[in-house]
Formats: C-alpha cells, sequence, structure tokens
C-alpha cells in the first residue's frame, strides 16, 4: 500500500511533533501571553489585579516617553557589545589560540580557571563578583596592598563592574568553542600555507579565521542572546543603580512588573527585549546562511 | 506503516487518559485541607513557630481537617510579589496566609481577600485588639480584611559608649533636628573615624530608606505625603525640601556613612552586624524590632547591647507638638477571598492569634503588642529594656498612605534622597523632580499643593 507523496511528508513529522508542542507550550505560549499582557493594564494588584482592561499601545508609548527606557536600551546594547561580543568573543578566541600554543600543564591550569567561573550557579558567581568588587572588597584589598587609591567600583562604575564580570563569567563558553573550532582547523591548510610564505599573523587571519567563521557566528549568536537576558548578576551587583546607572532592559522589566507591580508595562519592556533578541537572532542567521567563500 | 501510526496514535491516547486519571480527586467532604502561606527566613522563624503550634492544635481539635503549611523563603519584597503571584488565581491562592499591613488596600482592590466583618462579629478575642492596629486591617470601603499580628515603630537607637565618650548626657533626648546635628557634630569632632548619626538615603535601601529615615523627616515637619481626606497626593511643599536639605547636611558634613555605602542594599547589615556593636557608629534611625538582630538566636547576636544601647523618639524639626514623630508597619494575617472553607480558615485565624501564641509571637519577632492583653503580659513587658519605649511611640506613629500608587510615589522619595546625597541635585531641584514625577504616576488632578 502506497502514500500519497504529501501524506507521506507529513509523517515524516510525526518524531519530531512532541518536542515542535513542548516548544510550542514552554516558549511560544509564554512569548505570546508577554506580549498579550503589554496591551494590558495587568497589575499584580489593586484593581487591574483579577480583571485586567485593553489598553492597547498605551504601555508602549508610555515607553517613548520614559526618560530610563532609552537609558536602558542603551545601557543593554554597551552590555552586550562590551562584554559578550568584545570582551567575552575575543578573550574566548585569543585564550583558545594561545592554549594550543602553551604548554599542556599551563594550558590545563588555565582552562580550569576560566571554566571554573562558568561552571558557577548565576546565583553564586553574581554573589562572588559583588565580593569582589564592593566597597571592602578582594579588589580594593588587593589595590590598598598595592598601595594605590580604592574605589567605590559598584557606585563610581557599575558598568564596568558588571561588565568585566559578565567577562569573568562568560568567557569560558567561547574560549570551549573556539578550542574545538581550532582542533577542526586541517592541519595541512596551515602548513601549505606557511609554505607559501604566510607569516603566523597572516595565517591566522586567512587561513584560520575564515575557516572557523561558522563557529564565529554561532558563538556570537549564543552569547549575544545569553547575555541579553543576564538578570541575576546585575540584579545582585548593583540592583540597576545607583540612579539607574546600569538599569538593563530585564532588571527594568522585572522592576516594573514585579517592584511596581506594573505587569502590562512590565511585559511591554520584555516584549522589546525579546524583539532586540530576535533582530540579533535573525541577523547572525543570515550571516551563517550566505554562502561559503 | 499505516497499521504501526494508528498503534502509535492509540497508545499516545491510551497514556492520556491513564495520565489524565492520575490528577488528584476532589476531596470529599469528610477530608479538608487548608492551605496557609506564610515567610520564613533564617533570622524570621517566629511565624513559622507559630502556625506550626496552631497548625497542631487545630488538627486535633478539627478531626478530617489537614493544614498545610507553605513557608515562602524571601525577603520581605519578594515574599510580597510570590504571595501576589499565588493570589492571582484561584487554584494556587492560599485560605490564609501572612500579609503586610501597606498591602492591604491594594490587594482589596484585586479582589484577593476577604471581607471579615461578619466573622469577626462572633469573635470575643476581638475587642481586645488595639483600635490603631485595626485600622490596619481596614480597606477603603471601611470593612476589615485582615487582623494584625503586630506592630513596629521606629526610634532613634543610640550607642551609649559613643556618646559618652563624646561628652554626651546620656539618655540622649534630642528636642529638634538641629540637637541632633550638634550632638553629631560633637561626635565627629570628638572621633573622626566613627559615623555619628546615619540615616538611610537612596534607592538601595528601599523601603527602609522611606520608613526609617524620610518620613520621620518629613512627617515631623507638619507636612505629609497624602492628604487623607481629599485622597490627594501632596506635592511643592517646604517640608519636603526642608527634609532633603537636613539629609544634605547629614551626609555633605560627613555626618552619616558614605553615599556610596548609603547606596548598597546591604548597609543595614553593616549597622546592624558591624558598626553599632563595635562602637563605630552614634546613632541610627531603625525599628523597634532592632533587639531581634542583637538578642539570642539572633542574626548578630550581641551579649550586653542592653547595656551599650539606648533608644530616643525621633524629634520633630523644631520640636513642635507633639515633640516626636515615628512610622509603624506591621503584619496581618488574612484569608483569600476564593477560599472554599472560609469558617474553617478563620477558625484556623483565630487558633493562631490567641493570646498565648501572639504573646510568643511578639516577643521572639520583637514586634510591638497589638492585643490589649499581650501588652500588659509581664513577658512582653520585660522580653527586653526598650519594649516600653518603643511601645510608647504607637500614640505619635503614622501609617504609609498604602494605596495601589504607593510603591511608585515610595521610589520617587527615594530618588529624591538618592540625587540630593549624591550631590547630583540641590535640594530644591529634588523637590520639583519629585513633584514632576507625582504628577506623572497619579495624575495632576490627584495632586494637591500644600
Amino acid at each position: 500500500m502506497r502514500f500519497p507523496a504529501t501524506a507521506r511528508q507529513l509523517l515524516r513529522y510525526l518524531p519530531v511533533l512532541p518536542a515542535v508542542l513542548l516548544l510550542l507550550v514552554f516558549l511560544a505560549g509564554p512569548v505570546l501571553w508577554a506580549f498579550h499582557a503589554s496591551l494590558t493594564d495587568a497589575g499584580l494588584t489593586g484593581r487591574s489585579a483579577r480583571n485586567p482592561s485593553w489598553v492597547g499601545l498605551e504601555n508602549y508609548q508610555r515607553l517613548l516617553t520614559d526618560p530610563v527606557f532609552p537609558l536602558s536600551v542603551l545601557l543593554t546594547v554597551v552590555f552586550v557589545a562590551g562584554s559578550a561580543v568584545l570582551g567575552q568573543n575575543l578573550l574566548g578566541l585569543a585564550l583558545a589560540v594561545l592554549m594550543r600554543r602553551a604548554r599542556p600543564l599551563v594550558s590545563a591550569v588555565v582552562g580550569t580557571t576560566v571554566v571554573a567561573a562558568w561552571v558557577l550557579p548565576e546565583i553564586v558567581a553574581a554573589f562572588a563578583a559583588y565580593a569582589y568588587f564592593s566597597g571592602d572588597g578582594t579588589l580594593n584589598q588587593l589595590l590598598g596592598g598595592l598601595g594605590l587609591g580604592r574605589q567605590d567600583w559598584l557606585y563610581a562604575f557599575p558598568m564596568v563592574a558588571v561588565m568585566l564580570a559578565n567577562v569573568w563569567r562568560g568567557t569560558a563558553f567561547s574560549m570551549l568553542v573556539y578550542r574545538a573550532a581550532l582542533n577542526e582547523v586541517p592541519a595541512e591548510v596551515t602548513e601549505a600555507a606557511q609554505m607559501d610564505g604566510a607569516h603566523g599573523w597572516q595565517r591566522f587571519a586567512f587561513i584560520t579565521l575564515p575557516m572557523i567563521r561558522w563557529s564565529i557566528t554561532t558563538n556570537l549568536m549564543l552569547i549575544t542572546l545569553q547575555t541579553l537576558a543576564v538578570f541575576t548578576l546585575v540584579w545582585v551587583m548593583t540592583a540597576g543603580g545607583p540612579a539607574n546607572a546600569s538599569t538593563t532592559l530585564p532588571v527594568l522589566a522585572y522592576q516594573e512588573a514585579f517592584k511596581f507591580g506594573d505587569i502590562g508595562y512590565g511585559t511591554a519592556v520584555a516584549s522589546v527585549l525579546i524583539l532586540i533578541g530576535a533582530a540579533f537572532g535573525l541577523a547572525y542567521v543570515r550571516l551563517l546562511r550566505e554562502p561559503r567563500p | 506503516m499505516r497499521r504501526r501510526a494508528l498503534k502509535t496514535m492509540s497508545l499516545i491516547a491510551a497514556a492520556t487518559v491513564a495520565l489524565a486519571a492520575c490528577s488528584p480527586d476532589d476531596p470529599g467532604a469528610s477530608f479538608k485541607t487548608l492551605k496557609v502561606a506564610y515567610q520564613k527566613t533564617d533570622s524570621f522563624t517566629a511565624l513559622d513557630t507559630m502556625l506550626q503550634a496552631a497548625k497542631q492544635e487545630f488538627e486535633a481539635a478539627n478531626q478530617g481537617v489537614t493544614v498545610e503549611l507553605q513557608p515562602i523563603q524571601a525577603n520581605d519584597d519578594d515574599y510580597g510579589t510570590k504571595l501576589a503571584l499565588a493570589l492571582r488565581s484561584p487554584s494556587t491562592a492560599p485560605d490564609v496566609f501572612y500579609e503586610d499591613t501597606f498591602k492591604v488596600r491594594s490587594d482589596v482592590d484585586a479582589g484577593y481577600l476577604l471581607k471579615l466583618d461578619s466573622y469577626l462579629e462572633g469573635w470575643e478575642d476581638w475587642d481586645t485588639f488595639d483600635d490603631g492596629a485595626k485600622a490596619a486591617g481596614r480597606a477603603d470601603d471601611g470593612g476589615t480584611y485582615a487582623v494584625p499580628l503586630g506592630t513596629d515603630t521606629r526610634a532613634i537607637w543610640y550607642n551609649r559608649k559613643v556618646l559618652e565618650a563624646a561628652g554626651v548626657t546620656l539618655p540622649w533626648e534630642p528636642r529638634s533636628w538641629q540637637d541632633i546635628l550638634d550632638t553629631a557634630r560633637k561626635i565627629k569632632a570628638n572621633d573622626p573615624t566613627v559615623i555619628p548619626f546615619n540615616m538611610y538615603a537612596g534607592k538601595g535601601t528601599g523601603e527602609g530608606t522611606v520608613m526609617q529615615s524620610f518620613y520621620e523627616l518629613l512627617y515631623g515637619t507638619g507636612s505629609s505625603l497624602y492628604d487623607e481626606e481629599a485622597g490627594k497626593w501632596v506635592v511643592g511643599s517646604a517640608g519636603f525640601q526642608d527634609s532633603l536639605a537636613f539629609l544634605k547636611t547629614l551626609y555633605d558634613e560627613q555626618l552619616a556613612v558614605s553615599p556610596a555605602e548609603a547606596l548598597d542594599a546591604n548597609v543595614w547589615k553593616k549597622v546592624f552586624g558591624e558598626w553599632l556593636p563595635n562602637a563605630r557608629m552614634g546613632a541610627t534611625v531603625e525599628g523597634s524590632y532592632a533587639p531581634s538582630f542583637w538578642q539570642d538566636g539572633g542574626s548578630y547576636e550581641w551579649p550586653g547591647y542592653e547595656q551599650d544601647m539606648g533608644v530616643a523618639p525621633f524629634p520633630t524639626q523644631n520640636g513642635q507638638a507633639p515633640g516626636a514623630v515615628s512610622m509603624s508597619g506591621g503584619w496581618t494575617l488574612a484569608l483569600g477571598a476564593e477560599t472554599k472553607e472560609p469558617e474553617l480558615a478563620f477558625s484556623f485565624l483565630t487558633t493562631a492569634l490567641k493570646e498565648e501564641n501572639s504573646l510568643s509571637f511578639t516577643v521572639e519577632s520583637s514586634q510591638i503588642a497589638v492585643r490589649k492583653d499581650v501588652a500588659a503580659d509581664p513577658g512582653y513587658l520585660d522580653a527586653n529594656p526598650f519594649v516600653r519605649d518603643v511601645s510608647a511611640l504607637v500614640s505619635v506613629t503614622k501609617y504609609r498612605p498604602a494605596t495601589a500608587d504607593y510603591p511608585r510615589i515610595s521610589v520617587a522619595v527615594q530618588e529624591a534622597t538618592e540625587a540630593v546625597v549624591t550631590g547630583t541635585r540641590s535640594p530644591q531641584e529634588a523637590a520639583a523632580d519629585y513633584d514632576a514625577a507625582v504628577a506623572d504616576i497619579v495624575g495632576a488632578a490627584k495632586t494637591v499643593r500644600k
């Protein structure tokens, strides 16, 4: 007995059906719910808690007039660009390249140290970073020991502190991705380039980098989306302060939804965050689709 | 191939049916469960103790009833959030829960709380509750929705050793803001390394900034945050600016902690755990529950705090009547609006709040008693040397205007204090920013210039 071609085609999707259903329920569901809530005046308490009313785009209009929102978008972009795209990515790549050259012992020690920050649960890492940067923290004690001036890092340079903390915590991921990618670069190609007279730097720029560019793009996409969503680290270290100087979008969404009980407005902020994430995701996916050179 | 697909489908369908059958049955008439949600932390176990005792007693007296205690491990803010999320859906809403007095009004608006008037009529103990405390459970419609567990007041806590060393006569009884500044300057002149007089500021300490600092100032000027009669928020008051200016003086002259320390959300831990016990701080404004941190089993045990610490009412601006000012909060027990067993739930509430349970809870958590019989009990009055002093402040105390807009207004006040102590805005500018923020939050029509 034979099936019509279309039915057979459909039947092939049957095994992925549970996965798709789970994705719909646990991923698409909350996203749609958040988007729906952002069009209402839903609250955590007060009159609008049980019977929220439809307010259309009012929450989004409020976003445009809220002085904290543009600041928050800017801080989020700075946070992602500084700590993920530049910090974690470049440092991870540099470590991966250097570790190939280093002695096995050095490589193992460095690798373990870097990965140690990554295996910590986020809340533990956040407290460790807080203890490091806070007024009486390790950093100030080290600086004091060297006879240098103390600084209230979390107060004077909150963004620098949380960005450094995020680089510390996240670099291991990029390093691991790049180590795997570099291992895949065939030695023959590099050797051939060497025979053609390419120097170390040239070999890296014209041979190695193009060959691992797929890993670079994938890695960038993953760490960008991860960093966009970082909440615990910022919340524990600075709680968005002082005076909103480190209020990234996730922190702003949390404050609005849970501290002020304004779920409608909070989910509007979260929806903007989802859109930014989606834009980054699409851009990276396009980069991945481009034909190989 | 087709047959296999059908077989798979029917298997899945069978599994679904089987799984659905596993969901719990509706509890029968002879078997009832009461869900009780409350806060429990490492340093706050008094309520857990009280409810455990009530559970045993209640289950013994009511055959077939199970009391399911659901402690929530969180700080006050997060507890409020988790409770509100649970209350949103009738399927997760607890029958009895621990509720902050300043959330009562907005939660009544949300329809989360059951009106208790008809039940309270039949409860003879209700008459022993203090009238001021009863008001904390009352909503805008005049009905009572929550029964108070205890309350608190705020006062100046000072380290006697530090003040003595600076030559201040004890007991210290400041009569005006000027007295506070004079004493603080004296302490600083005597030993520049101690923090003379701390008052919280900024968003880091959150509600602590307003309850344990700014409102003592504001309400001592004769101004207020909210005009209860008109139902409008006060803007443009001279008292607001004066209060900010006082904080500015404290911070500019380095009589308080540094601005960076003030903005750290953990600064209060240093006040209780480090600076006061080690005589590195002269005085601070804190709640009547302060001894609960220092007594045996507290988070910062300090043997001898009874001798080393002193307490004084916070004075009004120029000593005008009534001479002192204090702020009160406190917590209540309330019933869920959707509870299936209102009679049973109320009966559990009365068991939990009986005299002996109230007494041990009030003493263990250093609360101010709301039952007159507890307030007169020697076990309460002698719990620590400060109980009488802080309880007396009930006569001058104020409550927050706990409307649904309040959390945002509170943050606007905190922002104003932060801008002033960090020097980014003058008191005048910060007060103007606050006025604009209030108009933004509640609408200009709901503000009044005073």
